[in-house]
């Protein structure tokens, strides 16, 4: 009848579930954050940056910084709108002839149109192309969250309808292909010293984003829906609006790229753009997004979008050739994931 | 036969909740496991049958260290599981659930004659007649469709049978035939490890009983030498009247009134009400639509007749958000599912529901979080800014009903609130809620724990296949008259 005498054990309290090894998150600590992703950042970055120095002789240079810096505007708006929509669960293969639809219009609209009627002032033209992207993102969020359908398929199918419209409205007779006021290139051409006024622009989105999924209740309810939509819903959130938005700024910033590519390139072709929404995608990935969602940052993406662009510089200064690009950038998104989640799987 | 646990330790994501856990058992015997929900039974037996591999320890069978990495590995050995959950495919045929994987074949189609026969006499052997082999497992009764759960188990002739509460849902004769068989299993040499929280039968069937809690065997007991009050002292650590406060008594009005609430297929002609002050039980089994009508209730799912009452006025607008203007809330069942979002912080949870305005107040946030780990001593403190998952069951518990708290509900709805929660953290619970009832909350507490739902409410409803089937007092009524209630044998 004595029950034996088994010991009795007390009940652990949580640990944060890490066991040793490099990236010990106990040691990494600053300011109650954890900061293995930034040092994970930095490491990856200095070495891209050393093998660059000490590879090529222009690295190192104003006119190559400028243009890292310029290439780097259209995937870092186009990854920002990227990462709210995987926020969500979702993706949108659209962005990329969003870009193209946006650059083609804005550039149109500036255009008389063969006498039928005027040209729209530059800044209301660019400004018509960003509403455009919010329409169509709006359609995108409107089909995923209120229709159910899977984000996946809708954003295949306005993306295959995107780029068909940018044909048609650039298949009007006005020669896009001609020089475009000096006032439109203001945007995507010119510097502030070596400083692009596009990168700033980028870096303003990026500094709204992150006060958006931080600091206010929709932001948090995006994050919240990818993380889990039912308990969302029973909190009393509209998960079809905090879908929609997602959606939304997520086509606006890919017209902004566009118009922002356009004014840089002065000559719009309506095949632009084709396979960009891979390079966002890949940004969010590599800057920890996880495409099931609720997980990802926008420091993350930030990341994200500067290692991919190191590495892109690196490759074209090495003189390898596109193809070989995609071959290594592949593989390398591969290299990157497949740590994720190792290290998921050891948490 | 012999098999023999010794110290095994299991952890999930850094929480350990397996701790020192030993049993031992010989073929021909009936082991029971006894303990409180969340005394980690279910993590045990997903161990023996390899659905977990164990962290540390060592499992062995007639001496020889098993390593078992999956439930493949398991059943190769002759251990089979019928778990609480029920596994079965509901668009088959019982035939076809049972013999999965093992139908029988001629000229290389599937033989459904000899399929249907086989099935039939196993169901005959074991004593579960009345179950006829070519209905499809929906149409079946929850009581019928555990039977052929524990018939499916038995195709290949285990040599080690795991029972996971089989009687949660069975009664009456289905219990009987249940005894029967297991009796009849150990006589043949089988070993069968039983596990249940209703000390009752186990003190009838077991040769032995292995009594857990938090995580650890704390004790070995001889059926003939307990007996329940000993038995829940042990598992509680305090008598069985120190775990539920005392009853309420002083009631005020309605707050909820539910009049012939209806989803066909779900629940019909639902009425009910909880006044202010009050705790009213509501038990039902499995498939009694008790979840499914707190849903209807909060609006998350959408009523085809009947109406809402809240605080003297109707509840016309069917959606959650609503229902949490007039301050009504829900802790659903399934914390993981619908009460948490576990990637973000605890802080970032308890806020959700009542975020507010153009820019989140990010001191006040972490003030109110503040303020509800301390209230409700959520561990550990410091968990303000950590991801829910790293917390324990009990704990995440608190951060869900945190987060209903921050909306001031005067009606709260709780699901099943002490699911997989340790002892500790139940008797939390129990005196919140009694605190929250005599500040004039009307409470809803939906259990299909018997005791629980007996020992923690005022007033007893019992749902029965979609319908309210009883009213009861809990002061006076037994398990056993709740239980005939749910299954619909009353005596």
């Amino acid at each position: 009848m004595t029950p034996k005498d088994i010991p009795l054990e007390v009940e652990p309290t949580a640990g944060p579930g890490l066991r040793g090894g490099l990236f010990n998150g106990r040691n990494l600590r600053l300011g109650g954050r954890d900061m293995r992703g930034l040092i994970l950042f930095g490491l990856v970055a200095v070495v891209l940056v050393v093998v660059a120095r000490t590879t090529t002789d222009t690295f190192f240079t104003e006119s190559n910084f400028t243009n890292i810096m310029r290439q780097m505007v259209t995937n870092g708006l186009l990854s920002l709108g990227m990462l709210m929509v995987i926020l969500t669960g979702g993706i949108d293969l659209s962005v990329g002839c969003v870009v193209a639809f946006a650059a083609i219009s804005a550039v149109g609209l500036t255009y008389d149109q063969l006498d039928r009627y005027t040209s729209f002032p530059v800044p209301l033209a660019m400004a018509a192309a960003i509403v455009t992207g919010l329409l169509f993102g709006s359609a995108n969020g409107i089909l995923v969250a209120r229709f159910k359908l899977a984000p996946f398929v809708v954003t295949l199918a306005t993306m295959t309808t995107i780029r068909g419209l940018t044909f048609v409205f650039s298949d009007v007779p006005l020669r896009p292909s001609a020089d475009v006021k000096d006032q439109f290139r203001w945007i995507g051409a010119t510097t502030v010293g070596p400083v692009p006024v596009a990168i700033i622009v980028v870096a303003v989105a990026f500094a709204l984003g992150w006060v958006f999924l931080n600091r206010t209740p929709l932001g948090r309810s995006i994050v919240a829906i990818g993380g889990n939509r039912e308990t969302v819903r029973l909190a009393g959130i509209s998960v079809t609006r905090g879908i929609v938005i997602a959606y939304m700024i997520c086509g606006g910033l890919a017209a902004l790229a566009g118009v922002i590519l356009a004014s840089r390139m002065g000559n719009v072709q309506p095949s632009l753009g084709v396979a960009f929404e891979l390079d966002a995608i890949a940004a969010c990935v590599i800057g920890g997004a996880d495409l099931a969602g609720g997980k990802g940052s926008i420091h993350g993406t930030l990341a994200g979008v500067v290692i991919l662009q190191l590495m892109n510089n690196l490759l074209s200064l090495w003189g390898v050739q596109d193809f070989w690009q995609q071959v290594f950038k592949g593989l390398i998104i591969i290299l990157v994931i497949l740590m994720q989640s190792q290290a998921r799987r050891r948490n | 036969m012999k098999l023999e646990l010794e110290s095994v330790r299991k952890s999930f994501g850094g929480v350990e909740v397996l701790h020192g856990v030993s049993l031992t058992g010989e073929g021909g015997q009936v082991v029971a496991v006894v303990g409180a929900n969340g005394a980690g039974k279910s993590t045990l037996i997903k161990v023996l049958s390899g659905a977990h591999p164990l962290d540390s320890g060592t499992l062995l069978l007639n001496g020889e260290r098993l390593a078992l990495r999956n439930p493949r590995d398991g059943i190769v050995q002759g251990i089979r599981t019928v778990y609480q959950e029920l596994s079965l495919v509901p668009e088959l045929t019982v035939t076809e659930n049972m013999l999965m994987g093992e139908l029988p074949k001629k000229a290389g189609l599937i033989d459904w004659k000899a399929a249907h026969q086989r099935a039939q006499e196993i169901l005959d052997q074991i004593g579960f007649s009345g179950i006829d082999p070519h209905a499809k497992t929906r149409q079946l009764s929850v009581a019928k469709q555990q039977m052929v759960e524990i018939a499916k188990s038995l195709v290949a002739e285990p040599r080690i049978l795991i029972l996971d509460e089989p009687s949660a849902v069975l009664a009456g004769s289905d219990l009987d035939a249940l005894f029967a068989l297991v009796r009849k299993l150990t006589a043949g040499g089988t070993l069968v490890i039983y596990i249940s929280h209703r000390l009752v039968e186990v003190l009838e069937l077991a040769d032995k009983i292995i009594m857990m809690k938090d995580g650890a065997t704390i004790a070995e007991l001889e059926p003939a030498k307990t007996n329940e009050d000993e038995m829940i002292h042990l598992m509680a650590g305090r008598k069985v009247d120190q775990i539920y406060p005392t009853r309420r008594e002083d009631f005020g009005q309605a707050l909820l009134r539910v009049d012939h609430l209806a989803r066909p297929g779900e629940f019909e002609d639902i009425s009910l009400q909880v006044r202010a002050g009050e705790v009213v039980g509501l038990f039902g089994l499995v498939g009694s639509g008790r979840s499914e009508l707190a849903e209807t209730v909060f609006g998350a799912r959408r009523p085809v007749g009947g109406q809402i009452n809240l605080g003297g006025q109707p509840l016309r607008a069917r959606t959650p958000k609503a229902a949490l203007r007039r301050r009504m809330a829900l802790v659903t069942e399934d914390r993981g599912h619908t009460g948490l979002v576990l990637g973000m912080s605890v802080r970032d949870n308890v806020i959700l529901a009542t975020m507010k305005g153009p820019l989140l107040r990010m001191r006040r946030a972490s003030a109110r979080a503040a303020q509800r780990i301390e209230q409700l001593s959520i561990k550990p403190a410091d968990c303000a800014a950590r991801p829910v998952w790293q917390l324990s069951g009990g704990n995440q518990q608190k951060v869900v009903l945190a987060k209903w708290l921050e909306v001031a509900p005067q009606v709260l709805l709780l699901d099943e609130p002490t699911r997989g929660v340790d002892m500790a953290t139940r008797i939390d619970i129990y005196r919140m809620v009694d605190s929250l009832a005599r500040s004039g909350m009307g409470i809803l507490l939906i259990s299909s724990d018997l005791t629980e739902a007996i020992g923690a409410s005022d007033r007893l409803l019992v749902m029965r296949e979609g319908t309210m089937a009883a009213e009861l007092d809990p002061a006076s009524v037994t398990e056993e008259e709740v239980l005939a209630y749910s299954i619909g044998t009353p005596t």
